[in-house]
């Protein structure tokens, strides 16, 4: 397996990866990790007459704390930095206790946020964890740059909002809201698989623990994230009791995915493991948003 | 076809190449340099088994070019020890039966040497997770991980 011949340029600054997309667009690749590339690369799925490798572009691979404590991060910072960063243990900690399940540790040091967000696999966990969290994306070509929330940048099976000559240049996370739980679990065949299913919850409590704020986003079932906002009104201004919580995961998994069956999972069996995995997910969000109240 | 003049380190060595951008790492390891201890099973990320350590991390070669190793440190089995000489997690992998028809294991080693040095005492789930990523296809894996075991207790009691 050989990829097709391509032209290679590497540049040193975003101003020079810039002007390279706006010449040839269509005909070119960014190259972040390389680990979804290079494999349909290797299989010949994609033949990209010139690839741009953003490995030297190193004013994308910062990232850092804001000062009401959101996290602006470089598309090139790679899985592994974010999951050993104590910053975003702290900060961001719905993203720190999700990389772990990101593929394996070899993908993790190669493979880049940037790369995982563009790549937008309905499969992948950084995507839903965006829109779980609202964050956006600032896209920039050498026309200018415009500002996308994550929800509205996925568009379809692996499409998103970004134009041929676009490049993601920062993903802003919101401060994460005071009081809040959160959690995400997923279930796939082996420990680092892309999952079958999974499911990421945010909660947040009033001071008598009922529910002021709830979103509920799922993986892998629908060409997108799914987000279940539906669903997730049903908790608000309500004490999340066993009963409540089953009934929205059971809502959710009713009527806002839309799982596709496969040879690992019919669409029926989706449905279940997206209730089973949605009510741990809001179980242990609403869990966390007690404990935070000191409830 | 356009090449690209490369200058990188190998196994300590300066090593200086001339290759066309489509050249996968792992190629031009086995092929270009004849180091063919890195096996290549999938050429998709799944397998492990083109595991080396690019600047000291470990790293697919099947998903990287050699062009994009200019400038870069690579190691690869080779650099471990010799048959006279076994690295201790050579030798822990040959005292556990910690490989049957061995085509997998450059790619656990490489993996696991970084993996020790960070984490001199691993406890048993930590080491099934450092070598999620690496296929067996033979040992079912309990001799690996107790390789894995053995390796530690050997290092730890080195650096006594
Ligand atoms: C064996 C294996 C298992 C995996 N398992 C998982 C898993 O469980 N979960 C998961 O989420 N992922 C998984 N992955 C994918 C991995 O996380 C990839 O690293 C990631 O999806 C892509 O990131 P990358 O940096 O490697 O991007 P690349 O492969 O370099 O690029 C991917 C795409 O994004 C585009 N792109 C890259 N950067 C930008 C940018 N800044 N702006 C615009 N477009 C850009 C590229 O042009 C390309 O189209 C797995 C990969 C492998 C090989
Ligand atoms: S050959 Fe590289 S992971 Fe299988
Ligand atoms: S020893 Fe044969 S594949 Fe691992």
């Amino acid at each position: 397996m050989k990829p097709a011949p391509f032209k290679y340029i590497a540049p040193s600054t975003l101003k020079e990866a810039l002007d390279i997309m706006t010449r040839h667009g269509y005909d070119a690749k960014l190259l972040a990790g390389g680990q979804s590339l290079i494999p349909v690369m290797n299989f010949r799925l994609a033949q990209p007459a010139i690839i741009v490798d953003l490995n030297k572009v190193t004013e994308l691979n910062q990232f850092r704390k804001t000062e009401r404590g959101g996290l602006r991060i470089g598309p090139m910072v790679r899985h592994s930095q974010l999951e050993h960063s104590q910053t975003v243990a702290e900060f961001a900690p719905l993203v720190h206790e999700t990389m772990p399940h990101i593929a394996h540790p070899q993908i993790r040091n190669r493979g880049t946020i940037g790369g995982s967000l563009a790549h937008a696999d309905p499969a992948a966990e950084l995507p839903v964890i965006m829109v779980a969290l609202q964050a956006r994306f600032r896209l920039q070509s050498a026309d200018g740059e415009r500002w996308v929330n994550a929800e509205d940048f996925y568009q379809a099976l692996f499409t998103t909002a970004l134009e041929p000559e676009e490049i993601i240049v920062e993903i802003a996370i919101p401060p994460m809201p005071r009081h809040a739980g959160y959690a995400f679990t997923e279930i796939a065949r082996r420990h680092g698989d892309f999952a079958q299913v999974g499911a990421a919850a945010l909660i947040k409590l009033d001071e008598s623990g009922y529910c002021r704020q709830a979103r509920l986003v799922f993986l892998n079932v629908g060409e997108i994230p799914m987000v279940a906002d539906q669903a997730a009104a049903l908790m608000i201004g309500q004490l999340p009791s066993s009963d409540l919580i089953a009934e929205t995961a059971m809502n959710a998994a009713q009527n806002e995915i839309e799982p596709a069956g496969d040879i690992h999972a019919t669409t029926d069996y989706k449905r279940h493991l997206a209730y089973v995995l949605g009510k741990r997910a809001i179980q242990q969000a609403a869990a966390r948003a007690r404990e935070a109240r000191g409830l | 076809m356009n090449k690209h003049a490369i200058q990188l380190t190998i196994n300590g060595t300066q090593t200086k190449a001339e290759v066309e951008a489509r050249l996968l790492l792992s190629d031009f390891l086995r092929h270009d340099l004849g180091l063919t201890g890195t096996h290549v099973g999938c050429e998709h990320g799944v397998c492990g088994a083109c595991t080396i350590l690019f600047d000291g991390d470990p790293v697919r070669s099947c998903l990287m070019f050699a062009v994009q190793a200019d400038g870069h440190a690579i190691q690869t089995v080779e650099a471990l020890g010799t048959p006279e000489n076994l690295h201790p997690i050579q030798a822990a992998f040959h005292e556990a039966h910690g490989l049957q028809c061995g085509f997998c294991t450059p790619g656990f080693l490489m993996t696991l040497v970084p993996f020790l040095e960070q984490n001199p005492n691993p406890t048993e789930e930590e080491i099934r997770a450092a070598i999620s990523g690496n296929l067996c296809r033979c040992t079912g894996y309990q001799h690996i991980v107790d390789a894995v075991k053995i390796a530690a207790t050997n290092y730890t009691n080195d650096t006594n």
